[in-house]
């Protein structure tokens, strides 16, 4: 449960400020009400019997010409007070029988909960009703027949909290240490509960008070002749018809403190009292990409990507330029955090709203992007590019069959009818090696490899040019992840789609790709054949990530050498070289200028001002030769 | 199937927990209403017939009614009466109570299940278009209006509201019946009285649950695939978000049949509610018994059938409880 606003954002939020003046209201009329309409309510004028509004009487007058207005403001005491009271006990006898959950053994502890489960399973007015019933009616039965029926739901909630409390070193340490039960209740479970309940009880109060003013509506509660809000309802009802001013003017109390504490309680829970948006970057001009090149699939140049955050904008993607050929299969490396998911998700139109991507050109199959309406660009891109995520789990529709998620973009895009649909899918399904008996089942029902292979056959329902795999593999065990990989390779082989394969996994990746991009703090450092990975990698955070992986023949005394430091912190970016800190070569320029990416010869480009000599015995090499692990 | 494996079942485990716990829920009802007329202040008999009524006639009515037989055979017999549909005489009016039940349950079922029904016919998708209007933090000012609405409307009593909209819509502009069961337009005022607190509560519930489903991972799919809006938010987010909201909007049903009582005197509605309220004010008992009876075994009977109905639309929730 959020706890309450600030003061600072509590006083910023005109919500709260109603509330607290609904509030304040209502306290100067309960301690004002009686003393100074206290009279004049209870004053009865036979000339005046049972008139509508007027000049003197604003909301008429009762049966006995007694003024409404001033009774409708004397009852303000009454009606909150009783209210509050059966609040109070309910409260405090429900938070008792719950916190006390924490503190009992188990056996205990499961019949209270099953006591509570058993009352909860009855609404609190019938409950409430019932109870005023056998005290007989009158207040003081009204009050103790609302606290009752109030202690169930109060009784649940403290359980709830109490029982996070009780998992807590805090508690454990306490009960060892020999404290007794009443103590720890009192020490340990209750302070820490109070914020929420809190909350709750401000709630409550509203619901008590209509309850309340429920019974004596019915005659239950407050006896003639004393008053509350529900009984001057009650006496004006039969009016209702010929005046309804008169009739309706203690339901408007009622309502009136009834909202109160719901406002009260929606600014305490700081549902309202939100921080302001957090600020957008400029939208960038549209700007028409760069020049076509031919026979690209994807061309990518300096695409950017600009997040805001609560601490700051952050430029997760900076200046990134790709492009794949077609029947290419080209990796994407990095650590977590590099932006390579970033750049799929940019190139794919697929980042949230308050991302603002920038480039100087995006082309899908020649075609540019930048310059397409929404539609033409939403056309090209469903039937361009096909995308598989990370986690097949999490993104197939649990409530949809295989088929409908299978088929929809064909029949949409395609303009395919349902049969043909069908029979793309099957032949989809065949493709990805699974059975088409599975097109009625639902994602439950599959192993999370198979999920990956209906996320990949979903994929080829549109025959894309292009397939970005985003860790695709990343959730799976190490043999289902093997087969993915072959299974991407022998598509792009039978399908010439391009593969843009992203990973953590520089092992992986150079098992079966053509071209790996390296990628580190939101910039590609280098860019080279798989084969020249083990040997010819030029980057100082290229060669690390060779030499972190591990392989069969790996001392296992001596720990898993990894690539020492953090990445920088993207909020407080440094003018030098990103991988600088962490550089075992760095020198003094690195510091100073960042390195941009540039061609060592036609196949090889790399970001840095000293690039490591190829070499020819470097213990890695061997085992990046083995293949991925 | 072998026994062992039905005995193991998930539906089987679901259904016979859910049962044990209606039969247990099941005596605290029966109980309560049984203790109720022997708990009330004074003597119930001599209350409901007046202060004039003779000796004769009181120890008469406490002997009919077996009230000076010892507790356990009272309570055998009370269960045998409710066995042959026997729910006892009204000290007022001297008819059986079953007959009143007869004529007025369908009343109050029909107006407790259509508010239920438009409740959830409202929240489910204004909940929906709040959340996709609102998410990802857009249009701040939509939300604070919003919640500002809803919350304001989740405090409306119903029974207040109930007389507001007579004296507005039945008596002011005297566009609807303001009371009794008249025709279909009868139905609008108590049908709305009771479902505009239920339906403000339930859809902020629905738009919380649809801001969940809205940031998935398949709701990126349904973007990757370029759906149209339309077949993202009515085909993937749509169903996901309902099972989530019924389980909370279940909870609600039964606090809407207990609203009936004040809502049906309002109304003069012919149900359950009002017979109560009635009984209440004359000190009627036996009526009152058997209404705390018929009221508190619908509240049981509309949760297991809300209950029942979640787990045949998402097994996977009943799986799992079990």
């Amino acid at each position: 449960m959020p706890l309450p606003a600030g003061p600072t954002r509590y006083l910023r939020s005109p919500m709260a400020w109603a509330a607290t003046a609904m509030l304040a209201s209502l306290v100067v009329l309960a301690l004002a009400g009686p003393l100074v309409w206290g009279a004049a309510a209870d004053r009865p004028d036979p000339s005046v019997v049972l008139q509508g509004p007027s000049g003197a009487h604003p909301f008429g007058t009762d049966n006995l010409g007694r003024d409404l207005l001033a009774r409708v403001l004397a009852a303000t005491r009454p009606s909150l007070l009783l209210a509050l009271a059966a609040t109070a006990i309910g409260a405090g006898a429900g938070v008792l029988l719950g916190a006390s959950t924490a503190v009992v053994g188990p056996r205990a502890r499961r019949l209270l909960a099953a006591l509570i489960n058993l009352l909860l399973a009855f609404p609190a007015l019938l409950v409430a009703l019932f109870l005023a019933v056998v005290f007989g009616a009158g207040a003081g039965g009204a009050v103790l027949a609302i606290a009752v029926a109030g202690v169930p739901g109060f009784a649940r909630l403290a359980q709830t909290l109490a029982a996070a409390v009780a998992g807590t070193d805090h508690l454990a340490s306490a009960r060892v240490l020999g404290l007794r039960r009443h103590r720890l209740l009192w020490r340990h479970v209750l302070p820490n509960i109070a914020e929420p309940l809190l909350l709750s009880v401000t709630t409550a109060a509203g619901t008590s008070l209509v309850a309340l003013s429920g019974l004596s509506f019915l005659g239950l509660g407050v006896q003639p002749p004393g008053y509350d809000w529900g009984r001057l309802l009650n006496q004006g009802l039969d009016r209702i018809y010929a005046q309804p001013l008169p009739a309706l003017a203690p339901g408007l109390a009622i309502l009136y403190a009834a909202v109160t504490f719901q406002l009260l309680g929606e600014v305490l829970a700081g549902g309202v009292a939100r921080r302001g948006p957090a600020s957008r970057p400029p939208r960038p001009p549209v700007v028409s990409s760069g020049p076509a090149e031919e026979g690209l699939v994807l061309q990518v140049e300096d695409l950017g990507v600009e997040l805001p955050t609560p601490e700051g904008v952050i430029r997760p993607v900076r200046g990134v330029s790709l492009s794949l050929r077609p029947g290419e299969i080209v990796g994407l490396v990095g650590e977590s955090g590099s932006g390579k998911s970033l750049t799929a998700l940019a190139i794919a139109g697929l980042l949230p709203e308050r991302a603002r991507v920038s480039h100087r050109t995006l082309r899908l199959l020649g075609a540019d992007l930048a310059a397409m309406t929404p539609r033409q660009r939403d056309h090209h891109l469903a039937t361009g590019l096909a995308m598989v995520f990370q986690n097949p789990a999490s993104a197939l529709n649990p409530s949809l069959r295989i088929s409908t998620q299978l088929t929809e973009a064909a029949r949409v895009h395609l303009g395919m009818r349902h049969a043909e649909a069908l029979r793309e899918a099957s032949e989809a399904l065949r493709r990805v090696a699974l059975p088409p008996s599975l097109l009625r089942a639902r994602p439950h029902q599959l192993s999370g490899g198979q999920r990956q292979r209906v996320m990949i056959a979903s994929g080829l329902m549109v025959r894309p040019d292009l397939i970005i795999a985003d860790e695709p593999t990343t959730a799976l065990d190490v043999t289902v992840q093997r087969q993915i990989t072959e299974l991407l390779s022998g598509l792009r082989r039978d399908t010439s789609a391009a593969v843009l394969f992203i990973s953590h996994d520089i092992a992986l990746v150079s098992g079966f790709c053509e071209r790996v991009l390296v990628m580190y703090a939101g910039a590609i450092v280098e860019a080279l054949p798989a084969d020249r990975l083990a040997t010819a990698a030029r980057h100082p955070y290229t060669r690390a990530l060779v030499a972190s992986v591990p392989d069969l023949t790996a001392d296992r005394d001596r720990p898993l050498p990894t690539v020492a430091g953090a990445p920088p912190d993207p909020l407080a970016p440094a003018p030098g070289c990103p991988f600088e800190p962490r550089c075992p070569h760095r020198r003094e320029r690195c510091a100073r200028e960042a390195p941009p990416l540039e061609d060592l010869d036609a196949v090889q480009r790399v970001a840095c001002w000293y690039p490591l000599p190829v070499t020819t015995d470097d213990p890695a090499a061997d085992r990046m030769e083995a293949g991925p692990s | 199937m072998s026994v062992a494996r039905l005995l193991r079942h998930p539906w089987t485990v679901f259904l016979g927990r859910r049962t044990a716990r209606l039969v247990l829920s099941l005596g605290v009802v029966l109980t309560a209403s049984f203790a109720m007329i022997r708990l009330v202040p004074g003597d119930p008999v001599r209350a409901a017939l007046g202060v004039d009524a003779s000796p004769a006639l009181v120890a008469a009515r406490r002997h009919q009614l077996g009230l000076d037989a010892p507790f356990p055979s009272q309570y055998r017999h009370y269960l045998d009466g409710l066995v042959h549909g026997d729910l006892g005489t009204s000290l007022v009016t001297g008819t059986p109570v079953a007959e009143l039940v007869r004529t007025r349950l369908p009343a109050t079922l029909e107006i407790a299940g259509l508010a239920f029904l438009l409740t959830l016919a409202v929240a489910l998708p204004c909940g929906l278009l709040a959340a996709v209007r609102t998410r990802d933090g857009r249009h701040p000012r939509s939300e604070l209006v919003f919640t500002t609405v809803t919350a304001g409307l989740a405090g409306v009593p119903d029974f207040v509201l109930a007389a507001g909209l007579t004296a507005l819509l039945a008596v002011g502009l005297q566009l609807l019946p303001v009371a009794g069961t008249g025709g279909a337009g009868a139905f609008v005022l108590p049908v709305l009285a009771l479902s505009v607190a239920p339906t403000a509560v339930l859809v902020r519930i629905v738009r919380v649950e649809a801001l969940k489903v809205l940031a998935e991972d398949y709701m990126r799919t349904a973007r990757a695939k370029r759906l149209p809006p339309a077949r993202r938010y009515l085909r993937h987010a749509a169903p996901n978000t309902a099972t989530a909201a019924l389980t909370v909007a279940g909870g609600l049903l039964p606090a809407m049949i207990a609203g009936t009582v004040l809502v049906e005197k309002v109304f003069a509605w012919p149900g359950i509610g009002s017979a109560m309220a009635q009984s209440v004010v004359s000190q009627d008992y036996p009526v009152v018994q058997a209404m705390v009876l018929i009221l508190g075994t619908t509240v049981l009977l509309a949760s297991l059938l809300v209950d029942l109905l979640l787990a045949v639309l998402d097994p996977r929730s009943t799986i799992r409880e079990s």
